[in-house]
């Protein structure tokens, strides 16, 4: 009960207060903020913005993500660890970074300067293809590695080309993965704040960023609710696409091993077996992806090395200060800010996390006990998709007075992260739990056990191995949390991704050099924490 | 026997797993297939027979064109194959365990492989192929089932259908009854011997058991340790194993090269495997 009381507390609660301040009006119902709000064309604009850039910034990630798929789960080559490894980075960046990486990519002065992108909808599109592809790539090849070949073989000794056994075969077969992918992505492109704030300002604000400029550039609170609502349809709709996806996906697949299905690449003529076509072209465009991954990365690292044309270190060195005239505190001391407020978030997520995981791994026998778990389990991803900017606009609205007054209490700011890492600490833990087989704790009660002991002794060390994952992803997520943070934290004691965001809308070089090296040092410790983190992760267990 | 103008013909076929596909510097090279000569002639069934892991799927494998070869080559007749891509070999596989398309239903998947157009055939004779096929296995009705509510020995059958479907010149077959309960495996290998005789098929069937090879084969291959050490009928491989080791995985009473009554053609107690029931005369000792 107690996890749930906290839920409800710090997430229903907020999300409630928010969706009520839409519809109500000094005590009675209005709706006509609503129509006030839906009747503004900005409205429209921004709503288009937000499915237009999730939609294509999903179709890119996924036509990109197959191919790629394929050659780095499919197939084996030298170096495929690290392709794995680089690829799976941008998932993993606090999306602030991700942001400044493209700025310092795009802009004017930048290698791709030329092209004239900054600060444009391609821009978007671009970076959260960026984000999300190594998403797709993850989903689609885990399950892809363990089909069956043979399905394909049949195929083929039926007389099917290599393309049409690809398309009549294997991808029917792999269409729940992709699709399952594909409204996950979709969710994070729709509810990406940061990297659209940094990249395309209030030109191109999703409604998300939208909700933000309301409440902090014009103080609209109303406009803002009434936002919200409008984001957590969107957000409801693609969770309920996600979820029948997630359901086709449990239609039996023949799987093997994956050391079975995979075979090495072939891109030339090698012991009299012709150069396969589809290996190549997948090969080609996965490099292709690669290298565009690798791009942004590197600009900012190098520019955040770089000053009046030579080689320096002086952007580290400034981030022991405030910046020109930019910040109330160093950066050294925004990160360490950010370092406490992580641990916290995290106890709090794991902890709460890991009691919702064991409830939710049950399996009652009756069937409104299974209706009630079902929504338990919805209720629990929900923060995956009510967006951070929610979140953090909720507790805003909702904390801020009598019966409760946190605003500006210090646990705040963990709790709201917290809010956003549940859910991942949850399908972290979960598939572990799930896959405990029931006869193993039939066995210890038969043995004498009680309830108590089964939990402690079988369910207890086989979590502890999920728990450095589940660990991982809060901490990680809470490093580099901007969109509930945003709207929280105290102006005193600022988190890094905060006081990123700040350098960037100040003017000046040497503000702009701290804000690449402040990114640059974030990305190395989230990067750290995860590389960590996936050492631990446990055989088979884990889905993002 | 010796002059094959229709036919599989194998030669010095190697097949090697782990080879040097990264480099050449893995060590952890094994030879599944070591130099193996195999014809078998138009309309001919022959089984392969051995034990688990002496490469007799491998060898179908490569012959399939799934597997690549180390070495050797692989004709039909005078025409080479070694270097043709799978689907256009014309030969048909039976997996062991179907291998049914799960989002197609029985009659799409035994349609799957017929020809006519680039992606399949025209609907009226796909139609009537579909029908005749299922009735040859005796599943006749079964179009709009879907695979997944299919019992083991009717997918096994469906398997069968799909695989005859496009006429296949060669038609391999790798432990298609392994898979399933002994009962029904012997219900099912005398059917599946007279099917393929009806359709007048070339077939190459790989198992590892004995009673299955003698039923189904005109001829049996032994295979172990990756060589083909022995081709006979089956008669006559009863009565001269050629070598202890084939005695041995024969289970006959005697290991040697000379069995101790034998040296006629096999006697008249096993005359051929068309009967069912064939399988239950392996002489015990």
């Amino acid at each position: 009960m107690m996890p749930l009381a906290f839920l409800g507390l710090f997430f229903a609660y907020p999300v409630a207060t928010l969706v009520g301040r839409g519809f109500v009006t000094d005590g009675a119902l209005d709706l006509g903020g609503f129509a006030e709000v839906l009747g503004a064309p900005r409205t429209w604009r921004v709503v288009w913005h937000t499915l237009s850039q999730a939609a294509l910034g999903t179709v890119i990630a996924v036509v990109l993500g197959v191919p790629g798929a394929y050659v780095l789960y499919r197939r084996t080559f030298p170096g495929r660890r690290v392709v794995r490894a680089l690829v799976a980075v941008p998932f993993v960046l606090p999306s602030v970074v991700v942001g400044v990486a493209f700025r310092a990519l795009l802009a004017p002065s930048g290698p791709l300067g030329f092209l004239g992108l900054d600060r444009t909808f391609p821009a978007i599109v671009a970076a959260l293809v960026f984000f999300n592809y190594g998403l797709v790539v993850r989903m689609v090849g885990t399950v892809w590695e363990r089909l069956d070949p043979r399905t394909e073989q049949a195929a083929r000794a039926l007389g099917a080309s290599p393309l049409r056994a690809a398309l009549t075969v294997t991808l029917p077969a792999l269409v729940p993965a992709i699709a399952s992918a594909a409204a996950l992505v979709f969710l994070f492109c729709a509810t990406a704040f940061a990297l659209v704030l940094v990249l395309g300002g209030s030109r191109y604000a999703t409604v998300e960023v939208e909700i933000w400029l309301q409440t902090t550039q014009f103080l609209d609170l109303r406009t803002a609710s009434v936002l919200s609502v409008v984001q957590l349809v969107v957000v409801g709709l693609a969770l309920v696409v996600s979820g029948r996806a997630r359901r086709g996906r449990e239609r039996a697949l023949a799987l093997v091993e994956s050391s079975r299905a995979t075979a090495p690449l072939r891109l030339v003529r090698r012991d009299g077996q012709a150069a396969s076509p589809l290996d190549v072209g997948a090969a080609a465009v996965t490099a292709a992806v690669v290298a565009l991954v690798a791009l942004p990365l590197a600009t900012m690292l190098v520019r955040s090395l770089r000053h009046d044309g030579a080689w320096t270190l002086r952007h580290y060195a400034n981030l022991a200060t405030t910046g020109d005239r930019a910040l109330t505190v160093s950066v050294w001391e925004a990160t360490a800010n950010s370092l406490r407020i992580a641990v916290d978030a995290t106890v709090i997520a794991v902890v709460i996390g890991m009691t919702l995981a064991l409830v939710l791994s049950r399996r009652p026998a009756s069937r409104t006990g299974r209706r009630a778990l079902g929504a338990l389990d919805a209720v629990v991803m929900l923060p995956l998709g009510v967006s951070a900017v929610t979140v953090g606009f909720g507790f805003l609205i909702a904390l801020d007075r009598p019966p409760l007054d946190l605003r500006s209490s210090l646990v705040l700011v963990p709790i709201a992260q917290a809010m956003v890492a549940i859910p991942l600490v949850v399908r972290a833990v979960l598939p572990v739990l799930r896959a405990i087989d029931p006869r193993l704790r039939q066995a210890a009660a038969t043995l004498g056990a009680g309830a108590g002991r089964v939990l402690l002794t079988v369910d207890g060390p086989l979590v502890l191995r999920s728990l450095g994952l589940a660990v991982g992803f809060a901490f990680a997520v809470s490093l580099g949390e901007f969109g509930a943070t945003s709207f929280l934290s105290r102006p005193d004691r600022p988190t890094l991704p905060v006081v990123i965001f700040r350098l960037l809308g100040r003017p000046g070089d040497g503000n702009y050099g701290m804000a690449l090296a402040a990114s640059v040092v974030l990305a190395v410790m989230v990067g750290a924490v995860m590389t960590t983190a996936e050492r631990l992760r446990p055989l088979g267990s884990g889905e993002v | 026997m010796a002059e094959v103008r229709d036919g599989l013909r194998v030669r010095g076929a190697v097949v090697r797993y782990g080879s040097g596909a990264q480099g050449g510097r893995d060590a952890a090279v094994t030879t599944a297939v070591d130099g193996v000569d195999l014809d078998v002639a138009g309309g001919e069934v022959l089984a392969l027979l051995g034990p688990s892991g002496c490469g007799k799927s491998s060898l179908l494998r490569a012959i399939a064109g799934l597997e690549p070869l180390s070495a050797g080559s692989v004709a039909w007749g005078e025409e080479p194959l070694t270097a043709v891509p799978t689907h256009r070999r014309g030969f048909g596989l039976m997996f062991q365990d179907g291998q049914l398309f799960p989002h197609r239903d029985v009659g799409r998947n035994v349609a799957y492989g017929l020809r006519g157009t680039r992606w399949g055939a025209p609907r009226p004779v796909r139609d009537e192929r579909v029908t005749a096929m299922l009735e040859l296995v005796g599943l006749a009705g079964y179009e709009r089932r879907a695979v997944t509510t299919l019992s083991g020995g009717q997918a096994q059958r469906v398997a069968l259908a799909r695989s005859l479907a496009p006429s296949p010149r060669l038609l391999l077959l790798d432990e298609p009854l392994s898979s399933l309960d002994r009962r029904l495996r012997e219900d099912l290998v005398g059917e599946l011997g007279a099917v393929l005789r009806t359709a007048g098929t070339t077939a190459l069937y790989v198992t590892h058991d004995h009673d299955e090879a003698f039923t189904v084969a005109d001829r049996v291959g032994v295979m172990l340790e990756g060589r083909l050490v022995r081709v006979a009928k089956p008669d006559a491989l009863r009565a001269a194993p050629a070598t202890p080791e084939v005695a041995a995985f024969l289970g006959l009473p005697r290991a040697g090269s000379e069995p101790h009554r034998t040296t006629s053609d096999g006697g008249s107690r096993v005359t051929g495997s068309r009967h069912p029931g064939s399988a239950r005369l392996r002489p015990r000792a």
